[in-house]
Order: C-alpha cells, then structure tokens, then sequence
C-alpha cells in the first residue's frame, strides 16, 4: 500500500512528481502497514460470547435487532475459542468455572482482547460469597470494565466501542503484559 | 387448609404417631417425625394417594441445638390442593434414610442437602457433591461457615459418569467401542452454565451423565446475610428470564408469614409484572430452542417483543432485566401516568408476533420432525420426577398454581390452562405459545380494570414511609430510621410458599428466628427437579436429540444452581 503505482504506459513523457500524485489519488493511498491491520482488525472483532448468566440474557439483546452488535462488525459470534478474538465475560464467574474460562482464554489466538461485562465479571459484584470468584480479573487479564448489573445494551456497545479505539490507536496495554495470575492460576488451595 | 387432625387420624393406625408431633402455623401443616419414619411415612402418603409430589427437600442448620439438623420434606397434592411438610431432627454425624426409592425427585434435593450441611442419606447411590467445585472443604451453608470465605478450584472435572465420589475420572466401560463427548459449560447449545457429558455408541447415547454448579453463587447463603427487603435484588438474579416473578415469589412468602394482605392495586401491578414476564420468559425459551436447532430466525424476530417488554419495565421503574420492583408489603412505586395505556398496546402487538411465530414454527416440517416424539415423559412418570409448569401440563396434568391455589384474584380472572398429550418437545414448545395467548389475555383483561387506592400497605413497621415524609415530618423520619436500624423482623416461625413461575412451582421455604435477616430462605427451582430427569430421558436417543430436550426444559442456571 505504502508503494506508489506505476505510471499507465501510454504516457510518453515522464510525469512531474506532482502530477505522479494526482494521477494514484484515484486507485491508491498512503498509510502505514499497523494502520491498516489495526483498521481492520477494529471492524471485525469476533466475539467470543461467554454469557453465564444474567448478562449473558441482555447480551442477546446486544446482539439482537434493537441494538444489533453487526453496525459495529461485531456480529460473527464464535463460540470456538480458537476463531475469536474477542471474549466478553458476561455474567458472574464461579469458582468452578474459573479453570473453565482459564482454559478458554489461553485457547484464543493473539491479538485477544477481554471484555468483561458487568459488577460480577469485574469484580464479584454483589456476591461476595463462598463460590464466587471476585472479578475475572483475577484468572485473566481484562481490557475494558462495563460496570452495571447488568449493564444497558448501550453500556456494553460503548465498551466494544472503547476497545475499537484501544485497536486503532495501537495503545499498549501493561495491565494485560504486565499481569500476573497470582495464586488463582497456580492450583493452591484456599485463601485463609 | 388445616388439614393436620386428618392426617392425625390416617397415620393413627399404621405408626406410632404419640412420638409424632402435629404442628399447623402459617397456613403450613407440619408433621415432626423420628428419622426412621420418615421414608415409611412417606411412602404411606404416596402409596395411598394422598400426596404425590415431592416438591422440596431442605436442610436447615441451628448449632446450638443438640440435635442440630432439620430436614424437611415438602409434599403436595394435585388432586386436593394440600400441602404438608414432614420435619426430622438430627444430630452432626448421623444419617437419614434416602427417601430416592420412594420418590425419583428426592434424588438431587438429597445431594443439595448432603452438599450444603454434609447431612448423609443413607442408601443414597451417589451421595456426593452437586452445586460446589469438587475441591471446597466443609459446608457452606451451615452456620459456622463463613459466608465470604472462598476457596479456589484449580481443575476442571474430566467427563464422568459412574460418579466415583471423588468425581475423578473417566472409567470406560470394558469391552464396548464408546466414544465419550463433553458439551459445555461453554457451549452455544447450553444456555449459560449447563454441562452435559454423554457417552456415544454411534449416533446413539449410550450413558448420559449433567454436571451443574458452575453457577452456583450463594443466593441461600447472601439471603442469611442480608435483611428481609435487600433479599429482593438477589431473588431477580435467580431466573433472570422473568426476574419480577422471583420478587413475587419471595415477598408472597414473607407476606404470609408477616400475615399481611397487599393491597387491590398492588395486586394487580404484580400480576401484569409476572404476566409479562412469562411472556418474555417463553420468549426466550422458544427462540433460544429454535436457534439450537437451526431456527435463528425466531430468535431475532421474538426478541423484538422482548425488547418491548424491556422498555416498559424501563418505563415502569428505570430497570430492564433486574426490576426488583416489588417490597415487602407491596410494590416499590406506582406505574406512571399512561403505562397500563402502553401494556394494553403492547398486548395487541404482542398477539400479532404470537400469531407470526406459530405461523412459523407450529407447521413447520423441519421443526415437527426434531421435536414431534422426541423426550416424550408420561404423567406419572413427571409427577414422580416433580416436575411442574409448562413441561408438567405439556405431559397432561392439569396443574397450574393460578388455578389450582388462587392468589391476587387469579381466580377472578377469565383464562384457560393449556395442556398437552404426550410430554415431548414438540408438546412443550405447544404449551408455552398457548400459554403467551393466556397471559396476554390476564394482562388485558387486568389492564382495562386496574384497582385505585394505594400500591401498598402502611404498616410503619414493614413498609418504609414516602421521602416525602421522611424529609417533611418528624414522624416520618423516625419510622424510616427504625426500619432501617431494626429491620422488618417476621415471627419466629417457618413456612414454605409457592407460586405459579414461568418454570412452574416457585417454591420458598423460609425459616424465621425474629431477627431483621431470614435465619434459613430455601428456593425450590421449577427447573432443578425437571432437569434431574435428563440424563434418564436422553439414555438410548439421538445425540441431536440431546439438544432439542436440553433446550425444550428451559433450564436457567440462575435458578438452577442459585
């Protein structure tokens, strides 16, 4: 893309740069290589959906005809780890479930980003009880935290949205390379 | 109904009932019995006929007792609409006979029990846990565990199926070329948080085995924790489909324990609320089913209706999913200006979407052919599983709590109850359209009659007084800082209530000691008892046919696991 096209062939004489540019704004732009694959990657986020529980009913609503997650092209949901590259965590996350949802994320391929949808997702919400996990964050690393219980469809669009700027911009992420699992992930017992 | 001198006298002949004791408060009948006879007792009630549900078993916990458990079996009877719970007493360490060979539906209540208290029931052939991860050590819900004291699982459960009790592993069975396959939790065709593990000869299920839990959030252990109005928030997160039915459901219960009745209008608001929320409940059952089975349009189309619904609790109270509009004592607010103008609207273009996805699915070659014979259950044998709601009256029983045990004028109201023939997909999924007809038809018919008067009781001890008197009045300001300080306190006292959800029989047993917080609140999920069945009903089937079950069930982990 970065390369400027070859003259047509039936010009004779050699055109002025200036005129070079002018001619290629009708077939070709300039850009940089991590633009355009940022470009596309932010309009084609597959989602993982993982609803597990109240979220996950207005997730549906997300995807469905009122809010309709295809404007922002976001509609091919994969409920193969392996072919998305989105995964939003939408409902509570129980202990039982957190080797589950470990396992799901490590199979998803990079670039991967996390959206965790909800109080309980992001932070054990109001269950601060025996066989809830308080928060994914605590097993996976998570990008962006849409806060209600459960959040309006408008609050989870705003958050794919925040994710799409998070991909055009290029921006580091240190809290996902900089994360540590801590003792969640290494397998030991209860915390006293 | 007191019906407890009767049931004195039929059990007179047959047991020692001088060391029984008969009990009736709060409209409950209760019979404490020696643990010994609890299974005979039992089996006496079904085998004459006089109860044939098995509705509940619970567990309930007081460490300074000596004898510290109580176990309770909730019986009911469709054909005389009578209700009557047996109690036993135990002490830490000691067993109850298993009562799965009287009644299938004690199956996984007994391991809920044995899985919450450690209560063992002897003879039981898989005493081990079902809602907590395989590595939690102790009890949660016995009194000395504390409530926020998590302890982390670092394993999945590999696929299982004879169900050693450490869950461990896989044990094929010799000799024969089977291929075991895993569905879920994470699965497009498991609705949430279900999972199934089947074992496959060819095409056909050779063994089926669930696995539930992975949702598992402590809702009986935050009720202990909690005062009686913030339960409320917590009971819409239990089916989240049609949360305002659970707020119903639970303030139905503390109302009759507080012996209050709520007022005409309050009445009539809950009964629009749990209309439509059936309704949508349905909704998403039928356009979730369809979709596993190759339909997605229904789902986009029915949701549409669904959204609706959602603007008008939006409209209503400010929330979509989670209303929690209902208190103790009546609603939390009234409905705006124009709303029952709005529902009225919505019930025309509701009947219009009915009418749109009956014309696509009830005829529709495709649809018959996955669900016409598939999952077929007899009577009997669903009232022995304790199956109610939908599924229930889609195998041709005729029960409907609305009907059956009228509560908030339902029996004042003009509307049919559906019933099916033969109990399988297709029945179930006949069922529930019908059943959006009826209840579109209460909601007009309520809608074009709402009572006046207030939206709740005023009883300055149960209900918080208006802002309005809370800032203006002194009197006011001092009723609102009691309640908030004290807190609602029922009478010391347990009773179980139950109303008609959109699974079927919303049960909550709830057990207070006068203190501002619910000493025991136990759910009975409609769908916990039918899904106890599944394993039973897809041995021999189609994989395929698996799903078009798992989906017709209308399982909801919230409720499921709790």
């Amino acid at each position: 893309m970065s390369e400027i096209a070859q003259p047509a062939a039936s010009r004779s004489a050699i055109p002025s740069d200036r005129e070079m540019v002018e001619q290629t704004r009708s077939f070709a732009f300039t850009t940089q290589i991590d633009k355009i694959v940022a470009w596309g990657r932010k309009n084609s986020l597959w989602p993982m959906p993982y609803g597990t529980a109240c979220c996950g009913i207005e997730m549906m609503s997300v995807m469905g005809p009122k809010y309709d997650l295809a404007r922002f092209g976001a509609e091919v949901v994969r409920f193969s780890p392996r072919q998305a590259d989105l995964l939003i965590v939408a409902g509570t996350i129980t202990e039982k479930m957190a080797p589950v949802i470990t396992r799901i994320y490590e199979q998803m391929l990079e670039p991967k980003y996390v959206l965790s949808m909800g109080a309980c997702a992001s932070s054990g919400g109001f269950y601060r009880a025996y066989h809830v996990l308080q928060g994914v964050d605590k097993v996976i690393p998570v990008d962006v935290y849409v806060p209600g219980c459960p959040p309006t469809p408008e609050a989870v669009l705003d958050g794919v949205m925040v994710i799409q700027k998070m991909i055009e911009d290029n921006n580091p992420r240190p809290w996902r390379d900089n994360w540590e699992p801590g003792v969640y992930r290494k397998g030991l017992g209860g915390r006293k | 109904m007191n019906i407890i001198t009767d049931l004195k006298d039929k059990l007179s002949g047959q047991f020692p009932v001088d060391s029984f004791k008969f009990d009736y408060s709060f409209d409950n009948n209760v019979i404490w019995l020696p643990k010994d006879n609890v299974v005979p007792v039992l089996k006496h009630f079904k085998d004459n006929g006089q109860f044939d549900f098995l509705m509940c078993i619970s567990g309930v916990d007081y460490p300074e007792r000596e004898d510290r458990f109580e176990v309770c079996y909730e019986l009911f009877s469709s054909k005389s609409i009578r209700r009557v719970r047996i109690k036993t007493s135990l002490k830490e360490g000691e067993k109850v006979p298993t009562a799965q060979f009287v009644w299938k539906a004690a199956d996984w209540f007994e391991r809920e029990v044995y899985d919450m208290f450690g209560i063992e029931f002897e003879g039981h052939p898989n005493m081990r846990r079902i809602l907590v991860h395989q590595e939690f050590e102790g009890h949660p819900l016995r009194k000395d565990y504390p409530a926020d004291r998590q302890q982390h699982c670092s394993t999945a459960l590999p696929v299982h199926f004879d169900n050693p009790r450490d869950g461990s592993k896989y044990v094929e069975e010799s000799g024969k070329d089977l291929v075991p396959l895993n569905i879920g939790p994470s699965h497009p065709a498991t609705h949430g948080t279900l999972r199934v593990m089947v074992e496959l000869d060819g095409e056909k299920v050779h063994r089926a085995n669930v696995e539930l839990g992975y949702l598992h959030r402590c809702f009986e252990k935050m009720a202990e924790t909690h005062p009686y109005n913030q339960v409320i928030p917590y009971t819409d997160r239990l089916n989240y489909c049609s949360a305002p039915m659970n707020n119903i459901g639970y303030c139905k219960a503390v109302e009759k324990m507080l012996g209050v009745e709520i007022p005409p209008r309050a009445q009539a608001l809950r009964i629009i609320l749990a209309e439509m929320s059936r309704i949508i409940d349905h909704i998403v059952c039928l356009g979730a089913s369809a979709v596993d089975l190759g339909a997605l349009t229904g789902f986009f189309h029915l949701f549409t209706y669904r959204e609706k619904v959602y603007s008008l609790f939006e409209k209503l109270c400010g929330a979509r999913l989670t209303v929690s509009l209902t208190r103790i004592g009546g609603m939390a607010q009234d409905a705006p200006e124009g709303w029952f103008d709005d529902v009225l609207q919505f019930c025309k273009e509701m009947t219009v979407g009915i009418n749109e996805i009956d014309g696509l699915l009830t005829g529709n070659k495709i649809w018959i052919q996955r669900t016409r014979g598939v999952g077929s259950i007899s009577a009997e044998e669903a009232i022995e599983w304790g199956y109610t709601g939908p599924c229930l009256r889609a195998a041709g029983v005729n029960l409907d709590l609305r009907k059956a045990d009228p509560y908030y004028g339902y029996d004042q109201l003009d509307f049919d109850v559906p019933i099916g023939t033969s109990g399988d997909v297709y029945d179930r999924y006949l069922v529930r359209v019908a059943e959006m007809r009826e209840s579109v038809k209460i909601i007009e018919q309520v809608c074009k009659n709402v009572p006046g008067g207030d939206y709740t009781i005023r009883d300055k001890g149960i209900v918080l007084p208006e802002k309005k008197d809370v800032y203006g009045n002194i009197e006011g300001l001092m009723n609102h800082f009691m309640l908030v300080i004290n807190g609602l306190r029922p009478p010391k006292g347990e009773v179980y209530d139950a109303t008609e959800a959109a699974n079927g029989e919303l049960g909550f047993h709830l057990v207070s000691d006068n203190s501002g917080n619910p000493y025991r609140l136990k759910v009975r999920p409609p769908c916990f008892a039918i899904y106890q069945s599944f394993s039973e009903q897809v041995t021999g089937g189609l994989v395929a046919d698996v799903i078009a079950i798992l989906g017709s069930m209308n399982l909801i982990a919230g409720e499921l696991d709790r």
